[in-house]
C-alpha cells in the first residue's frame, strides 16, 4: 500500500468529504491561499474555491461561533484554528454555544463540527504555541475529543467525525505531521470512542496519546530486548474514551503506565487512572498506577528545557522498569 | 400611518402579550412558584415587535438573555414558552434550557443565549450558511448595549461586513449593562457610529416607536435580503425592570424610570391608532382581553404540565 504523511492523510480525507458532501467547507486563519501553517489545506482552495476554503480575519471567536452558527444550521464546518494555544480565545463560543445547544434546547438542535488545531512541543515555539490543552475539552459533555497518531488513523477518524453530529474537537500533532504510514486511497471511518492494541504484551500497559504513541512503541521495543514485554494502548478518542480496552489490558498485564504529553495536573492521565481505579482491573494491579506526563510548567523555548518537560523514549523506559521490578 | 390596519393591530396585541407574560411571570417569582433568574424586556415591547414585523416568517433571530419578548414576536406558542419557563418537559426545551435558553427551531428562532454577546458571532454562522446556499432568507440577531463593549462584537461584525452577510443586527440599548449605564461604559453618543469602523450602515432609532423601529427595520432587512450586507441598527429604549431578580436597582432614579414610564411604547401606539382612527377604545379593551387570556392559558397549560422525568437526564448532550 502507498505511504502518505500524516498531513497528507488529513488533506486527503479533506479532499474526499468536501467532494462527497456539499455542507462541509473550511475555514480558519490561512487555510486558503497560505494552505495552512502547517500546510494540511496546500491546494484545497484552488480545488474547491474561495467560499469553501474559507479564509478568515484573525478572530478565532468570530471562526468558533461562524462555525457553530453554520452548523445549527445544517452545514458542516471544519473550523481550523492555527495552534491548540488559541483555542483559549474561542472559549466562549466552543464551551458555551457548541457545546451546549443541543442539551440546552432539549435536543432539539445539532452541531455537527469539527474544530482542527495543532497541539504539542517540539518545535521551540515555546510557551504560546506549544500547548496540548485536551484536558479542557474532554472536560465538557457535550464535546467529542479525538487525538489521532498515524496517518492511517488520522484520516478514518478525520471522516468519522466530519460525519458526527457533534462539535468534534480534534487534536492533530506538529511533529506527526511529516510521519508516515499506509494509507488506503479509498475512503474509509474508523469510530470514535474505539481504541487500538498497538502493541501486544503481558508485562505492563502504557496507555499513550498522541506523540507519546510512536515513543512508546519505540520504548517496547527496548524493553522486550530486555525481557519486559509491554503492551501499548492507544485510545485515540479521549471522549468518550474507550474504558473497555483499557481496563482489559491491565486486567492481562497487572501493571499501567500512563503517558501523554500534557501537564500531569488535572490532565487526561489522572481520567484514564481514575477510570482504571474504580473499575474491575483494580484487583489484578500488581503496582500502583503510574503516569509520566509533561511538567507542571509553561512549556520553555530553551531546547535542552523544552525536551526535558515531556517523556521521552528513556523516560518511557526507566518508568516501565520501575514498574515491572 | 402607513400601516395596514391588521398589521397594527396584530403588532399591538404582541406587545401587549409581551407584556403580559412578564408581569405574569414576575409574579410567579414573587409568589414563589418558580426558581431560578429571569430578565424582564417590560418597556422594550416596541424594539422586538417592531424589528421583528419586518422579517419574513422564514427568516432567522438570534435572541439573548432578555428575550421573551422576540420569541413571542417571531410567533413561538406561548404555552410552550410558559412550559419552558415553569421547567416542564412539554417546554419549547423540555424545562433544560428555561427562560435564559427559550429556543423555538421551527419557528426559527434559533435560541436566546445567557451568554452577554453569545449569539453575535452565531449569527455569523447562521448569514453565512444562508449565502452559501443562495437563500432569500436573512437572520436578525439581537444583542444589548452591553454586548456591544465585548470583543466578539467587534470579530463578527467585521467577519459579517466583509463577506456581506444577510444579518441584521439589532441593538437594543436599554441604557444599561446590569448597572453599568452607556454613559460610563461607552465613549460614544450611539451604538451605531461604531458600524462606520467596519463599513457598514449603523442607524439609531427610538426604539419605544413601534412604528419608527418597523420602517428602519424594513429598510435594514430589505439592505440585508438585497446581498448589501449587514447593518447595525440601534434601538433606543429602557427596561422597567432590574437586570434580573437580585437588582436594587442602586445605580438609576426613581425619577429617570417614571421619566421613561412616560414614554411607554404601548401607550404611545395605543393612543396613536386611537387617534388615527384605526381602531376604537373598546376594541383596544378586546385585545387586551384577549392577550390577557392568552398568557392565562398559557400558565394553566404549564402549570398543568408534567415535570421532566429524571430518568431522562442524560438525554439530548449528543446527537
Amino acid at each position: 500500500m502507498r505511504e502518505i504523511t500524516y498531513a497528507e492523510a488529513i488533506r486527503e480525507a479533506l479532499r474526499q468529504e468536501m467532494t462527497r458532501d456539499e455542507s462541509v467547507f473550511l475555514m480558519g486563519e490561512d487555510v486558503g491561499r497560505y494552505g495552512g501553517a502547517f500546510g494540511v489545506s496546500y491546494g484545497l482552495m484552488d480545488e474547491f474555491g474561495e467560499e469553501r476554503v474559507r479564509d478568515t480575519p484573525i478572530s478565532e471567536a468570530g471562526i468558533m461561533g461562524a462555525a457553530t452558527g453554520a452548523a445549527l444550521m445544517g452545514m458542516r464546518p471544519v473550523a481550523e484554528i492555527m495552534f491548540m494555544d488559541f483555542t483559549t480565545i474561542a472559549m466562549d463560543q466552543l464551551v458555551n454555544q457548541a457545546a451546549k445547544l443541543r442539551f440546552m434546547f432539549g435536543g432539539k438542535a445539532e452541531v455537527p463540527l469539527v474544530l482542527r488545531t495543532p497541539a504539542g512541543s517540539g518545535t521551540g515555539a515555546a510557551a504560546h504555541h506549544s500547548q496540548s490543552l485536551e484536558a479542557w475539552f474532554v472536560h465538557v459533555p457535550g464535546l467529542k475529543v479525538v487525538m489521532p497518531t498515524t496517518p492511517y488513523d488520522v484520516k478514518g477518524l478525520l471522516l468519522s467525525s466530519i460525519r458526527d453530529n457533534n462539535p468534534v474537537v480534534f487534536v492533530e500533532h506538529k511533529l506527526l505531521y511529516k510521519t508516515k504510514g499506509q494509507v488506503p486511497e479509498e475512503e474509509y471511518t474508523i469510530p470514535l470512542g474505539v481504541a487500538e492494541v498497538r502493541r501486544p504484551g503481558r508485562d505492563l500497559t502504557i496507555v499513550a496519546t498522541s506523540i507519546m504513541v510512536p515513543r512508546a512503541l519505540q520504548a517496547a521495543e527496548a524493553l522486550a530486548e530486555e525481557g519486559i514485554e509491554a503492551e501499548v494502548v492507544d485510545p485515540r478518542t479521549l471522549r468518550p474514551l474507550d474504558d473497555e480496552t483499557i481496563v482489559g489490558s491491565i486486567i492481562k498485564t497487572g501493571r499501567a503506565l500512563i503517558a501523554h504529553e500534557a501537564c500531569k495536573t488535572g490532565g487526561v492521565g489522572a481520567e484514564i487512572a481514575a477510570t482504571i481505579a474504580e473499575s474491575e482491573a483494580f484487583d489484578y494491579l500488581d503496582a500502583p498506577i503510574k503516569r509520566l506526563a509533561g511538567l507542571d510548567i509553561p512549556v520553555p523555548y530553551n531546547r535542552n528545557l523544552e525536551r526535558h518537560m515531556v517523556p521521552q523514549v528513556e523516560n518511557i523506559i526507566a518508568a516501565a522498569r520501575d514498574l515491572v521490578r | 400611518m402607513k400601516l395596514q390596519p391588521d398589521l397594527a393591530i396584530d403588532m399591538l396585541k404582541k406587545m401587549y402579550e409581551i407584556r403580559f407574560f412578564e408581569e405574569t411571570v414576575d409574579d410567579l417569582f414573587a409568589r414563589g412558584l418558580v426558581h431560578g433568574t429571569m430578565h424582564l424586556s417590560v418597556g422594550q415591547e416596541a424594539s422586538a415587535v417592531g424589528s421583528i414585523y419586518a422579517l419574513n416568517n422564514e427568516d432567522y433571530i438570534l435572541s439573548t438573555h432578555r428575550g421573551h419578548g422576540h420569541c413571542i414576536a417571531k410567533g413561538a406558542d406561548i404555552n410552550l414558552m410558559m412550559a419552558e419557563f415553569m421547567g416542564k418537559e412539554t417546554g419549547y426545551c423540555r424545562g433544560r434550557g428555561g427562560s435564559m435558553h427559550i429556543a423555538d427551531m421551527e419557528g426559527r428562532n434559533l435560541g436566546a443565549n445567557g451568554v452577554v454577546g453569545g449569539g453575535i458571532p452565531l449569527a455569523v454562522g447562521v448569514g453565512l450558511s444562508l449565502k452559501m446556499r443562495r437563500s432569500d432568507e436573512i437572520v436578525m440577531g439581537f444583542f444589548g448595549d452591553g454586548a456591544a463593549n465585548q470583543g466578539c462584537f467587534h470579530e463578527a461584525l467585521n467577519m459579517a461586513a466583509i463577506w456581506s452577510l444577510p444579518i441584521v443586527y439589532v441593538c437594543e440599548n436599554n441604557q444599561y449593562g446590569m448597572s453599568m449605564s452607556t454613559r460610563r461604559a461607552l465613549a460614544i453618543e450611539r451604538i451605531a457610529q461604531r458600524a462606520d469602523a467596519y463599513g457598514i450602515p449603523g442607524v439609531t432609532v427610538d426604539g419605544n416607536d413601534v412604528l419608527e423601529v418597523y420602517e428602519a427595520a424594513r429598510k435594514a432587512v430589505e439592505t440585508a435580503r438585497s446581498g448589501e450586507g449587514p447593518i447595525l441598527l440601534e434601538c433606543v429604549t429602557y427596561r422597567w425592570k432590574g437586570h434580573s431578580k437580585s437588582d436594587q436597582e442602586l445605580y438609576r432614579t426613581k425619577e429617570e424610570l417614571q421619566a421613561w414610564k412616560k414614554k411607554d411604547p404601548i401607550a404611545r401606539f395605543r393612543k396613536l391608532l386611537v387617534s388615527e382612527g384605526v381602531i376604537t377604545k373598546e376594541e383596544v379593551a378586546t385585545i387586551e382581553e384577549e392577550a390577557n387570556r392568552t398568557i392565562a392559558t398559557a400558565l394553566e397549560y404549564a402549570q398543568s404540565s408534567p415535570e421532566p422525568d429524571v430518568d431522562t437526564i442524560l438525554e439530548g448532550v449528543y446527537a
